[in-house]
């Protein structure tokens, strides 16, 4: 049963607050999740792409988690031309985030910690300018649970977040506008994805189809809140499937707002640390966000112990996660927005052109960077940072 | 004012994100706008990707 308090509380249920709590259960401490959907992993609001090094750095994936294996890319530019990249090193994966996401709270569980799905966090109970607890309410009790700290990993709108005063909005530009179709009876090669570029399929955003295997896949979209006004992602989505996949099933919707910013600088006050979504971890460039959470995740976890061991839950001890995971990801999250920046004000024409100077690599010599390096061929200071984010692939 | 299509919405806080008042709340399975506090900027109606919301 839920007790009345615990070393730590995480809120959410997601991969980045599982990872958390592992870590804080691994070290002895009491800690419990607090999942307000009625299961762990559903619904899934995720494309659902991985890749190899992402995920093997932390677990070695079992069967079940494994839609399908991604060995390529296709880009498609405006008017149609497809350019086919091998991913050489890196490969990656199509998640069954549905069974991952079950798995990874199950680890926790092993490790020591509780688990309470229909546990809704509705307000922060907050002392002497500090958090030290949640109030939830758990099939349909409001109960008050203690805790010397609490993680939010309660996704992109951080209820929790915004209640303890860390700044969690996004600027406009910054925002992408999501939807998700998983689809049934679709022809697709099973191995790669495809991503449709440019402002006809997904203005200031790309349109993906990421392949699960059984003709099924995930057929999605994210425009930017720049361009969303006249037109919203539903319409771009349906049109494209309409011209495209007319004969498919939709099986799935999800609906989501991706934060393509930088992440939060210090997503952390006096008893509150933020990871995942909710700090804004997430690749600028591509909206990937499952590994750089579930690594916010883990090193939130880390300091958390740190912070119990030493009794002190201040803003300023719990910053040394903020300075961690700016030291990992602070340099490689600039560049990648700074591509973004600069791939988002390319025209179609532009991508036409870039479609038809990249289709001229002979194929095994074809790589994202060789790609990349067209891409923003307008603005040349980029290609330094084309370099470094994509080396070795 | 801004209102919301009844069962339309999929709860994913994408409103709550860019909300400059943070007036919206998303508690599935309700959405709620305090309209004391909404200045009609019409942000949360340009974000949502399936036309939950609108102004009129």
């Amino acid at each position: 049963m839920i007790k009345d308090s615990y070393d730590v509380v995480v809120v959410g249920g997601g991969p980045a607050g599982s990872m958390s709590a592992i870590e804080i259960a691994k070290a002895g401490y009491s800690v419990c999740i607090l999942e307000k959907d009625r299961e762990i992993g559903t619904p899934v609001r995720c494309g659902e792409a991985i890749g190899h090094t992402g995920l093997n750095q932390f677990f070695k994936p079992k069967k079940n988690w494994i839609a399908s294996e991604i060995c390529g890319v296709n880009l498609i530019a405006p008017n149609e031309i497809s350019v086919g990249v091998d991913f050489k090193s890196e490969t990656g994966y199509i998640l069954n985030r549905k069974f991952f996401d079950y798995d990874l709270s199950k680890i926790a569980v092993e490790n020591g910690a509780d688990v309470f799905t229909k546990s809704y966090v509705t307000d922060l109970i907050i002392s002497e300018d500090y958090v030290n607890g949640v109030v939830v309410k758990y099939m349909g009790d409001e109960i008050n649970i203690k805790s010397k700290l609490v993680i939010g990993a309660d996704g992109l709108e951080s209820r929790v977040g915004r209640i303890a005063g860390i700044k969690t909005s996004v600027r406009m530009k910054d925002m992408e506008s999501c939807l998700q179709y998983s689809v049934a009876n679709i022809d697709v090669e099973s191995n790669k994805m495809t991503m449709f570029i440019g402002e006809k399929y997904a203005p200031g955003g790309y349109l993906w189809i990421f392949p699960k295997g059984n003709n099924c896949a995930n057929i999605g979209i994210g425009i930017s809140g720049k361009f969303s006004k006249h037109k919203s992602a539903k319409k771009y989505l349906d049109e494209f499937i309409e011209r495209k996949f007319p004969g498919v099933s939709i099986l799935t919707i999800v609906s989501g707002g991706v934060p393509c910013s930088k992440p939060i600088r210090e997503p952390v006050a006096n008893g509150i640390m933020l990871v995942g979504d909710a700090a804004h971890q997430i690749n600028p460039m591509t909206g990937g966000g499952i590994a750089s959470g579930m690594r916010g995740g883990q090193i939130a976890g880390e300091i958390a112990v740190k912070s119990l061991e030493v009794n002190d839950f201040s803003k300023k001890y719990l910053n040394s996660y903020s300075k961690k995971m700016f030291k990992i990801f602070g340099k490689n999250h600039d560049r990648f927005y700074r591509i973004k920046e600069t791939v988002n004000q390319l025209t179609d024409d532009d991508l036409n052109y870039i479609a038809t100077q990249a289709s001229k690599i002979p194929e095994n010599k074809r790589t994202i960077t060789s790609i990349f390096k067209h891409a923003v061929y307008k603005k040349p200071s980029i290609i330094f940072d084309v370099l470094k984010v994509f080396a070795g692939i | 004012m801004i209102n919301i299509i009844e069962n339309k919405c999929d709860y994913c806080g994408a409103c709550v994100t860019v909300c400059p008042k943070d007036c919206i709340e998303v508690v599935e399975p309700s959405i709620n706008i305090d309209h004391k506090l909404c200045i009609d900027c019409d942000l949360c109606v340009y974000i949502c990707p399936i036309e939950v919301l609108t102004n009129d």
